[in-house]
């Protein structure tokens, strides 16, 4: 069947196409060209409405263990967000930590057709991935945390051949069905495990005695040399801790040129200045991304309400207890590979900190330049759940919006922050970078995040509502590869969407060092660790889609 | 893996889960002869039990009589069109049988509860008011140096628990294995496991395992610096309690282990409150971590699912339309002497010792063949066992590993999930 959709003003960063009235051909589930004998079986006349590919977030926290922890331990927070079933759709709830299949529902709601779990635990991984699997609707894809486990700490320690750790890095991708690697508070995760409290990016693990530079240059030179497409996912030392913008900047200027994502910088981008020792250190970063081209970002925008934040910074969010909100927290230490922290805040737009927090957020998004190294992102649920994303847009791209919003907050926060001075108002064309184009470019989704012949047809169409913010919340329609899921920000048709994954080359002979670490150390086997394609096609819940690499390198 | 072809007549499989109980042991050696299995290596006694029973034939059976398995779904399915609040419970079940379960009790607005959720409320409650620190298998298994031995007898619960996890051969920070201290808070905790190179010293602090709360109280009171006045608390003598939490103190990596449905103590949840606050105290100067333990016939799997699926614990009421939670309003015990519930619907595809509660409700039991009965069900069907007639996931105990089961045997009953899945399109 093909499917036309005419006249809308397309948005389509990936191929130059800023707001033209364009036609869109469907066929299959694929964008075509148009049809020679120009027989079209169905047409939406999208006239007047706007059209982008469906939108990516490449950072939420939407499946894995934390999350469930973050569900059972917030009844309370569920109880003011409950969502029956309908003809179509499961009963769920929603707000902070939504339930996996709320959660779907809502991203397709919001135009969304593709997400990526951030943090998954390799240990926890099989867990992930059926968290994924019943969260209908979207795409998915996970990163496979590394960093604090102790088979890649030990490799390190022993100053093991490169080679060898590349191998293990691309098993660890296979073995969990992974599509890219973070890395967490480097060699903290385990730090906290020695009872060290923290470590800044030249100190030393109590234990290995190496130090989270050597972590992060180790993991992003394995992942370009492996080919991966998106560089390494970086949430760096200190987080949350005042002063930590001088560690961002070191991190940054110490990354010798080697391509990171350094994901949620908004919270590491706190100065020291002032009465309570707590500033902005957003002009500061901002200018530090602007120069280093080999660096992208993802902001983590703080937004006022309750919410959860969650974790594998088990040493970071120990920290954060002492501001739980309500006070209740969970701290992991995790099978000799991680660990987690789960504890629930409230930002609140008369705290102090809170605002500024809100206030460095935005001067972020608006002082760096170049939107295709900058992701929206609240961290989902960590700075605002993600159902507050057409808020966030609206506050980029509607300067009036955002200084009213900015009379609201506590008042020595508005004053502290040159936020007030920004006149900038991001445009749809931007907008549709941040959230389609650039995600898809940064983790190689080769026929996603755009609308060229050949891409997939997953497309959004909005009315061209001057509250962007209404705007965004309710798409007109979303497809899905091809099909109609969503129609005036309703659902009207459930399916599951894929799982991403990477699979770059290794030397089979890594296992065989893996299977005797297992063996002595482990209380799971090898052979079970490994998570099979069968376990996540298996159920009709969605395919496994391999993105390519390029070829793997030596230096 | 299998060391020939999985459908071989006779096959040896290797690192085989074992799904009896909730450490999910994944080393087991399973030989199949026929549609017999025999356990070659580390089965315990309760796997030996579960991987080499002989069931009864079965077939599906309305009011005790023999009918096709479609028969007796569609009499489920008119059931269940009839009740106005279907109770799902047992719930011992895999992941795919639990997605199963709670998709069928969204659609006809009933209640999920697990058999084992009486006592697993009492960890939720503590995880909503206060939360905790806790640890892991393989992390207690490299990392601790004193691990505590809180009030449930753990070696009766999990046959290989001190085998796999406290007195490993090697550990990971040592040459060989760490040197670790074991205390045993109650008297008449089996001991026996406590043993081997890693363990230096074995300590026990012998109140009834009624009274280990007093002792816990005791023990985070001091801690605290609060006086005590009396010189035994619940028969152990305040310097053994205070001798521990020195020790607590200098431990680089304590763990703390319970079992909550092993509890005798009056107030369970109070109980694992202080348990974990000692925690958290400890935490303030060294590292320490609590260690829930128990979860056997998939209680952690059926709580896993509900939370992500929901959003909650167990019991959920899909009745208004949306997951509801309260763990005394809506257990399937209050729903059956409040009358609310009309009908049973009772999954028992592990042990065949899960029994349904005894009531006079119309009741479906969903069943391993030769499940023990106190009276005849409306309908019955046999369902087979998750790791041995097909293959699915569990997750384990610590809440954060998950396991791959396979099927063993050529499936004799159909699984839970698929009975299920049938029953919910025919409503």
């Amino acid at each position: 069947m093909l499917i036309k959709l005419t006249g809308g003003r397309v948005y389509d960063p990936a191929n130059g196409v800023d707001g033209e009235i364009r036609d869109i051909y469907v066929r299959d589930g694929k964008i075509v060209s148009p049809p020679e004998d120009g027989r079209v079986d169905q047409e939406y006349g999208l006239h007047g409405r706007i059209v982008m590919a469906g939108a990516i977030d490449p950072h939420t926290h939407i499946g894995g263990g934390k999350m469930t922890i973050g569900r059972l331990m917030l009844p309370e927070d569920h109880r003011g967000d409950p969502v029956c079933h309908t003809h179509l759709t499961r009963g769920g709830c929603g707000h902070a930590v939504p339930s996996t299949l709320t959660a779907g529902y809502r991203y397709a709601e919001m135009g969304y057709t593709a997400c990526f779990e951030p943090a998954m635990l390799p240990a926890n991984a099989r867990q992930a991935h059926m968290e994924m699997a019943d969260t209908p609707m979207v795409d998915k894809g996970a990163f496979a945390m590394l960093g604090s486990d102790d088979f890649f700490l030990r490799q390190l320690a022993a100053k093991d051949d490169i080679e060898a750790i590349k191998d293990y890095v691309a098993w660890t991708i296979h073995a969990s069905q992974a599509i890219a690697v973070k890395v967490v508070n480097p060699g903290g995760i385990s730090a906290f495990k020695f009872n060290q409290r923290e470590l800044d990016l030249d100190e030393q693990h109590v234990h290995y005695g190496i130090t989270p530079r050597d972590v992060l240059l180790t993991l992003s030179r394995s992942l370009k040399e492996l080919g991966v497409a998106h560089p390494l996912h970086v949430h760096g030392c200190n987080l949350g801790v005042p002063g930590n913008v001088e560690t961002t900047e070191r991190t940054i200027a110490g990354m010798e040129g080697l391509p990171v994502h350094l994901t949620h910088i908004q919270f590491h981008s706190y100065g020291t200045e002032g009465d309570l020792k707590f500033s902005s250190g957003g002009a500061r970063i901002a200018e530090m991304v602007n120069k280093h081209k080999n660096i992208s970002i993802d902001v983590g925008q703080v937004l006022f309400g309750q919410t959860c934040t969650a974790s594998g910074d088990s040493m970071r969010q120990y920290g954060n207890t002492k501001s739980a909100n309500p006070k209740k927290w969970v701290v992991m230490d995790i099978e000799c590979d991680a660990g987690c922290g789960v504890v629930p805040m409230k930002y609140r737009d008369k705290s102090f900190v809170n605002a500024l927090q809100w206030a460095i957020g935005l001067e972020l998004f608006l002082l760096i330049d170049d939107p295709w190294r900058i992701f929206l992102t609240t961290d989902h649920p960590n700075g605002a759940p993600f159902t507050c994303y057409p808020h966030l847009i609206r506050l980029l791209m509607d300067k009036g919006f955002r200084n009213d919003m900015m009379q609201k907050i506590h008042p020595d926060a508005a004053a502290a922050s040159i936020l007030g001075t920004l006149d900038r108002e991001y445009t749809l064309y931007e907008i549709a970078i941040m959230t389609r184009a650039g995600p898809a470019k940064s983790l190689g989704l080769r026929d996603r995040g755009h609308l060229g012949v050949g891409a997939h047809a997953d497309i959004t169409v909005y009315d061209d509502n001057p509250d962007r913010e209404a705007m965004f919340g309710t798409p007109v329609f979303v497809f899905k590869n091809g099909e109609v899921i969503v129609r005036g920000g309703k659902i009207v048709k459930v399916v599951h969407g894929d799982t991403h994954v990477a699979r770059p080359d290794f030397d089979p002979s890594i296992e065989k060092s893996l299977r005797d670490y297992f063996s002595r150390y482990h209380t799971m086997s090898f052979d079970n660790f490994k998570l099979s394609d069968a376990e996540i096609e298996d159920g009709g819940r969605g395919g496994v889609i391999i993105q390519p690499t390029a070829a793997r390198s030596t230096s | 893996m299998s060391a020939m072809g999985e459908n071989a007549d006779a096959s040896t499989f290797e690192n085989v889960v074992c799904p009896f109980c909730g450490l999910l042991c994944d080393d087991l050696e399973v030989e199949r002869q026929g549609t017999d299995l025999k356990i070659r290596k580390n089965g315990c006694h309760r796997a030996v039990v579960g991987f080499e029973r002989a069931l009864p034939a079965s077939k599906p059976q309305i009011a005790g009589k023999d009918v096709s398995l479609d028969e007796a779904m569609t009499a489920v399915a008119q059931m269940i069109n009839k009740a106005s609040l279907p109770m799902y419970g047992g719930l011992s079940t895999d992941v795919g049988g639990m997605r199963a379960a709670l998709s069928l009790a969204d659609r006809s607005s009933g209640v999920v509860d697990h058999a084992f959720s009486g006592a697993a409320k009492h960890n939720m409650a503590v995880l909503q008011q206060a939360g905790w620190i806790t640890s892991t298998l393989t992390e207690t298994r490299n990392r601790a140096d004193l691990i505590v031995i809180a009030g449930s007898d753990i070696h009766k619960l999990h046959h290989r628990f001190f085998e796999r996890i406290v007195c490993p051969e090697e550990t990971m920070f040592q040459d060989g294995a760490i040197k670790r201290t074991v205390v045993f808070i109650g008297d008449g905790l089996d001991q026996s496991g406590a043993k081997g190179a890693c363990i230096d010293e074995v300590i026990t602090l012998p109140c009834p395992l009624e009274q280990a709360d007093e002792v816990l109280a005791a023990l985070l009171a001091r801690m605290r610096g609060k006086p005590i006045a009396s010189q035994d608390v619940a028969g152990v003598a305040v310097s053994d309690i205070e001798d521990l939490a020195k020790r607590l103190h200098e431990a680089s990596y304590s763990v703390l282990v319970w079992a909550v449905g092993e509890l005798k103590v009056p107030e369970p949840e109070l109980f694992v409150h202080t348990l974990c606050e000692t925690v958290k105290l400890l935490n303030r100067t060294t590292r320490s971590a609590g260690l829930s333990m128990g979860g056997g016939e998939g209680a952690i799997t059926a709580n896993s699912v509900c939370g992500w699926q929901s959003g909650y614990p167990l019991p959920v009421s899909y009745a208004s339309g949306a997951p509801k939670y309260d763990p005394e309003f809506n257990s399937i015990d209050y729903k059956i002497a409040s009358g609310e519930g009309d009908l049973l619907v009772w999954l028992a595809s592990f042990t065949t010792d899960l029994e349904p509660p005894e009531t006079s409700l119309p009741t479906i039991v969903l069943g391993t063949p030769g499940i023990k009965l106190k009276r005849q069900p409306e309908v019955f069907i046999p369902v087979g066992t998750p790791g041995i007639d097909h293959a699915g996931q569990l997750i384990r105990n610590d809440s954060v590993v998950s396991l791959p089961l396979r099927a063993l045997l050529a499936p004799r009953h159909p699984s839970a999930a698929e009975v299920l899945s049938a029953i919910e399109a025919k409503l």
